[in-house]
């Protein structure tokens, strides 16, 4: 217990810290608005991708339509804030973008989430492909113009705290009775299920979680940059999230993180190379696949309360 | 001794062949029956059928346990988990990217209850729930001498080990009924003698009753009370160890038909 305490009190900690750093520096000038808004993509890309961990890396179903549950919390924020023009109603419309994003994952998950491997990922990605086609042609959402002057509640703070907040939800789940029934179900469907475990249920849990926290990410990313477009959500965008996720390490959230800012900062530096970035892109990930094909990290986990076990184990043997 | 298990006129046709054709058999409480035959006699497929792996295509089963009786047929493998019927594979199923002590954790969970919010929000609660698995589990595995290897991953562990480890994770569900599918199958010998011991052991010391198909038959005759002996799918004869060896359908099944 008193462990627990100690580990929850340094992450707690190291997220504070992390966001006084960055209002520091603002402050000081270090960091501009040109870097701003790559952080911003950063921690945008960073809760897609830990979402889109859970379902691929814990629960071993290949989903390839996390951009279509992200367009969905998206649009509700800019239909929602162009006219409940608070920042209540950006909070509003994220709840609505949640609430909506649950129901259609309930209604694609549970047809889809009997097919496994390779056809499960076209299943999902045809129900991403559906969701931004229906966008597309209805008068509400703008069709394929999309929707500007969205009214700017999201700020870097904004972004940060809902990733620290969608993180705690992810990382938690996955560290509890949940979150292993959720692991025996990528491990081993037949001996779950023979251990007792709603194999199906289990599945849907994480794929409607992480819709849910991609409808998040999508109401700041629409509240952030004020102008969408059905384009925005397309195939492309599911696969970038998926690259993050793979590069980082299938099955390690810490990985995410790295992968997402690792990306986030080469797609920045390499801004002024145009097309050539793409290229590197592609080479940057043939080259991991190549040497590193579990990832970055793997499925290794940054746990402050393995370190400190380890701590007390080298004061042990040092007394 | 009452009646546990009951197997009325279980058929399972794949197509045109009948894998299981109508088997009828008991299971008593703190019982520990053998199902031998030979290869391909339906032995896997009658296992899966009782544990609900796949669905009979007619036939009844039904479990008289405590908590009441309960058809099985049509129930999902999982919900004959809950009711109490467990089993371990003949080719191992442990949760291999998992530590010793998580693959028995999720043996746990249907048997604990920790709402997503609280475990999300890490309320006392969850913390309390969290101990009280870790501590059964560890008190089971201390049973099984695997208190060491709590934090290995199962798929490092020795192979005789693994199995033993299956038998754990059955057992930490609190079965009522446990089903062995070859349980010392690639073993060597000196393994098969610790695994009949154990097996023993188990069955008195959690009073379950036990099913078992085995190959292996200085093992089945030491541990079995009645052997069901199956062949082409239907059953061949019933009885104790000893009517078992000197049945002549038995003998011939086995050996084929005397010169």
């Amino acid at each position: 217990m008193k462990a627990n305490l100690k580990t929850n009190a340094i992450w707690l900690g190291l997220m504070i810290a992390g966001y006084y750093l960055m209002n520091t520096l603002i402050l000081v000038g270090v960091i501009n608005s040109f870097i701003e808004n790559m952080l911003v993509t950063i921690g945008i890309n960073i809760i897609l991708a830990v979402g889109l961990n859970l379902i691929i890396g814990f629960a071993g179903q290949f989903s390839l339509g996390h951009a279509g549950f992200m367009a969905i919390g998206a649009y509700a924020s800019a239909i929602i804030t162009n006219s409940i023009n608070s920042p209540i109603g950006f909070y509003i419309s994220m709840g609505v973008g949640v609430v909506l994003a649950i129901v259609i994952a309930l209604v694609v998950g549970i047809p889809t989430l009997r097919l496994r491997g390779d056809y499960l990922a076209i299943a999902t990605m045809g129900a991403a492909e559906i969701i931004r086609i229906i966008i597309n042609n209805l008068k509400i959402t703008n069709g394929a113009a999309g929707m500007f002057n969205i009214p700017q509640f999201a700020d870097w703070a904004t972004v940060y705290i809902m990733m620290c907040l969608t993180t705690i939800v992810i990382v938690n789940f996955i560290h509890s009775r949940g979150g292993r029934a959720v692991m025996s179900v990528r491990e081993d469907e037949i001996a779950a299920e023979a251990m007792g475990i709603n194999v199906f249920k289990w599945k849907l849990a994480a794929f409607v979680l992480g819709a849910s926290t991609a409808a998040i990410s999508g109401s700041l990313h629409a509240s952030f940059l004020q102008t969408i477009a059905p384009n925005d959500f397309n195939i492309m965008s599911s696969i970038s999230i998926l690259i993050i996720v793979v590069l980082g390490g299938v099955g390690s959230i810490t990985g995410t993180f790295v992968a997402a800012t690792v990306l986030g900062v080469i797609d920045t530096i390499l801004q002024n190379f145009g097309t050539l970035r793409m290229v590197i892109y592609a080479v940057a990930l043939i080259l991991i696949m190549i040497f590193k094909p579990s990832g970055i990290l793997g499925t290794w986990e940054l746990s402050f309360s393995r370190i400190l076990k380890r701590i007390k184990v080298k004061r042990g043997v040092s007394e | 001794m009452s009646e546990l298990l009951k197997v009325d006129n279980l058929i399972k046709n794949f197509g045109g062949l009948t894998a299981v054709s109508d088997v009828t058999m008991h299971l008593n409480s703190n019982e520990l029956v053998a199902l031998i035959g030979p290869n391909g006699a339906g032995k896997t497929t009658l296992f899966n059928l009782l544990t609900g792996v796949i669905t009979p295509s007619s036939g009844s089963v039904v479990l008289a346990g405590k908590e009441g009786t309960f058809p099985l047929n049509n129930k999902k493998a999982y919900q004959i988990a809950k009711l109490g019927l467990s089993r371990t594979f003949q080719n191992i199923r442990l949760f291999k990217e998992m530590t010793v002590l998580d693959n028995v954790l999720i043996a746990m969970t249907s048997r604990y209850k920790e709402g997503f919010v609280s475990s999300i929000l890490r309320f006392p609660s969850y913390y309390r729930t969290e101990r009280e698995m870790k501590e059964e589990a560890i008190k089971l595995l201390k049973i099984f001498s695997l208190d060491q290897q709590t934090e290995t991953l199962a798929k490092n562990l020795p192979y005789g080990i693994q199995r033993r480890l299956e038998i754990v994770r059955a057992l930490s569900t609190k079965p009522q009924i446990l089903f062995l599918d070859e349980p010392a199958a690639g073993m060597n010998p000196e393994e098969t003698a610790d695994l009949t011991r154990l097996i023993i052991e188990v069955q008195k010391e959690f009073h379950i009753t036990v099913l078992l198909i085995e190959h292996d038959m200085s093992l089945v005759m030491q541990v079995a009370q009645r052997i069901y002996v199956l062949d082409h799918g239907s059953l061949l004869a019933e009885g104790s160890p000893k009517e078992i060896q000197q049945n002549p359908a038995v003998i011939k099944a086995y050996l084929g038909e005397e010169a």
